[in-house]
């Protein structure tokens, strides 16, 4: 039950966007979302629609993959459009019950949003669908080292990122063998009112917890062995490196963005 | 009737994707009560995917397991029943310690089986007893106490449960000579009192060699031979081939067998392996 938890969901094939330097990837996703927002017309959503789909037809991501992103916020969806089905007033009536009613403004509305949100969703899963969590919190600390300056721990955080995804399915595999070892001592996960399904978790929880601590100190002590001591003057195994196709990605999406302004104040 | 038997048992691991893999491949074994089987196989050879099915943790994609005759997977069969009869110690056991006391650890599974107070405590000072903890360890918390003591109560807390069938993945693994020697001899009188079967997953073959009543050869998921140390250890080319181990004093004798003297070919225990020698030493030996 556990396997089924995709995190990490990098989905490794060979594409463009899989090469691309996953620092212009973070920028360029980052000023997606903000075109998204700024963009209050429906050439904003055709811009975004075009840039989601022209990424993921580099990126050669299956359009399956992508739905499965969505799929699981589907509730969200849905309280958003009803919520913005019934709040928003204006135009033509459709529908009324009591103080309950359906209006033009309403509709649109809640059509702009739902699609504004996909489109979100689409495309940024598109950064964790070709970029591997490690190459992330790289780019994330590459991105941030500005902060250092100002005495943040750029890189000590983006360690603990790190550090924190290499362990997941550590953790998720250690779980398993627990659950097998106590339910060979009887233990009950299955049946049972709420109240004994929780006490029912006591026995897995405490030695996963202990065993995660006990795997921390192990690294430390290993870490420290080694001399590890920060982010200063510390080379990296994989280099981040850009190229012209990160400029021209960036290009494109700029030259999207002017449209959609352009089209914000003309239309 | 076998208590334990298996019917063309297969497993096959994440079926239809590519990481598609056959951890047990129709293995057909009957295993009798009051039997000690050592099970040694390579890493890999389906060791652990076997021993989580015949207690009903893990579901075989084919085949049967029958305990006692009956199918646990059996629409009427109850599963938490059968893992109170089949106890399964698995590897590095002393990380599912999880209560305040040794003493409720151990009667994890006897509450979970719905015993009444006063078995549970005869069942805990038994099992106690039985692998070797002080009385007063029973009231410590059990993260205080140390790797060898931990590993005891871990296997305290499967045998409170009083199972026909003991199943233990390799219990000395990560352990010095000492406690080694302890807990299988431990294990060994355990066995002696009460009768149940047992199996005993093992790398070392000097371990097996010496406890074991029968041996059940594993590789690529196959069952390769399950029968008395004797008879497996006289096959000692199919094993190397294998990549398995003798016991050291095996080799000393099949080393002495090529310089042309004759000794049997089933020698796997040192006592055994003394009589011989000083059998021969003094002369008594009318072989040759």
């Amino acid at each position: 039950m556990l396997s089924d938890i995709t995190l990490g969901q990098y989905f490794p094939i060979e594409s463009v966007v899989h090469r691309m330097d996953a620092r212009f990837k973070i920028i360029i996703t980052m000023l997606f979302l903000v075109m998204l927002f700024w963009g209050q017309r429906w050439t904003t959503l055709l811009v975004g629609l075009f840039f989601t789909v022209l990424a993921t037809l580099c990126s050669k991501i299956p359009f399956k993959m992508i739905w499965k992103s969505i799929k699981p916020l589907l509730p969200i969806l849905l309280f958003t459009t009803i919520l913005n089905l019934l709040m928003i007033d204006g135009g033509d009536v459709y529908w009324q019950w009591k103080f309950l009613k359906i209006t033009e403004e309403g509709v649109i509305t809640s059509a702009f949003m739902v699609s504004r949100i996909c489109l979100l969703i689409a495309g940024t899963s598109l950064l964790t669908y070709t970029t591997s969590p490690i190459v992330l919190t790289d780019a994330i600390e590459a991105l941030l080292s500005p902060l250092k300056k100002l005495k943040m721990p750029v890189h000590e955080l983006a360690m603990m990122m790190t550090i924190a995804l290499r362990f997941i399915p550590t953790l998720i595999e250690e779980t398993n063998k627990i659950i097998a070892a106590q339910k060979a001592r009887g233990a009950d996960l299955e049946s049972g009112s709420l109240k004994q399904r929780i006490k029912a978790l006591v026995p897995i929880l405490i030695p996963l917890f202990v065993s995660a601590f006990r795997r921390a100190t192990d690294l430390a002590l290993a870490m420290e062995c080694r001399c590890y001591h920060g982010g200063e003057g510390r080379t990296r195994l994989r280099q981040l490196q850009s190229g012209m196709r990160d400029y021209i990605a960036l290009a494109i999406t700029l030259l999207l963005f002017a449209v959609v302004i352009a089209a914000n104040a003309l239309l | 009737m076998p208590i334990l038997e298996t019917k063309d048992l297969t497993y096959t691991y994440s079926i239809g994707s590519p990481f598609e893999k056959t951890a047990v491949d129709h293995m057909n074994l009957q295993i009798e009560e009051g039997e000690f089987v050592g099970i040694i196989g390579h890493t890999g050879s389906g060791k652990s995917t076997l021993m989580q099915m015949m207690n009903g943790l893990l579901k075989p994609t084919s085949g049967q397991v029958l305990l006692d005759g009956q199918d646990i997977w059996d629409k009427k069969a109850d599963r938490r029943q059968v893992r109170f009869r089949v106890g399964l110690v698995f590897q590095y056991p002393e990380y599912q310690l999880f209560e305040q006391t040794v003493y409720e650890d151990i009667a994890f599974g006897p509450k979970n089986m719905g015993l009444d107070e006063k078995e549970i405590d005869r069942r805990v000072r038994e099992t106690a007893e039985a692998v070797g903890l002080r009385e007063e360890l029973l009231q410590q918390a059990p993260y205080a106490l140390s790797g060898g003591q931990k590993r005891r109560v871990a296997i305290a807390g499967v045998m409170a449960m009083e199972p026909n069938v003991l199943i233990l993945d390799e219990p000395t693994a990560g352990l010095d000579p000492k406690g080694r020697v302890k807990i299988l001899t431990q294990l060994q009188q355990y066995h002696k009192r009460t009768g149940c079967t047992i199996l005993l997953v093992s790398h070392s073959m000097e371990d097996v060699a010496r406890y074991a009543s029968k041996l059940l050869v594993l590789c690529q998921a196959k069952a390769v031979c399950y029968d008395t140390p004797a008879n497996v250890f006289a096959q000692s080319q199919q094993l190397e081939e294998m990549g398995l181990d003798l016991p050291q004093i095996t080799r000393v004798f099949h080393k002495l067998r090529e310089r042309g003297i004759a000794f049997p070919e089933e020698v796997y225990t040192v006592k055994f392996g003394a009589e011989l020698l000083k059998a021969r030493l003094e002369g008594r030996d009318s072989a040759c």
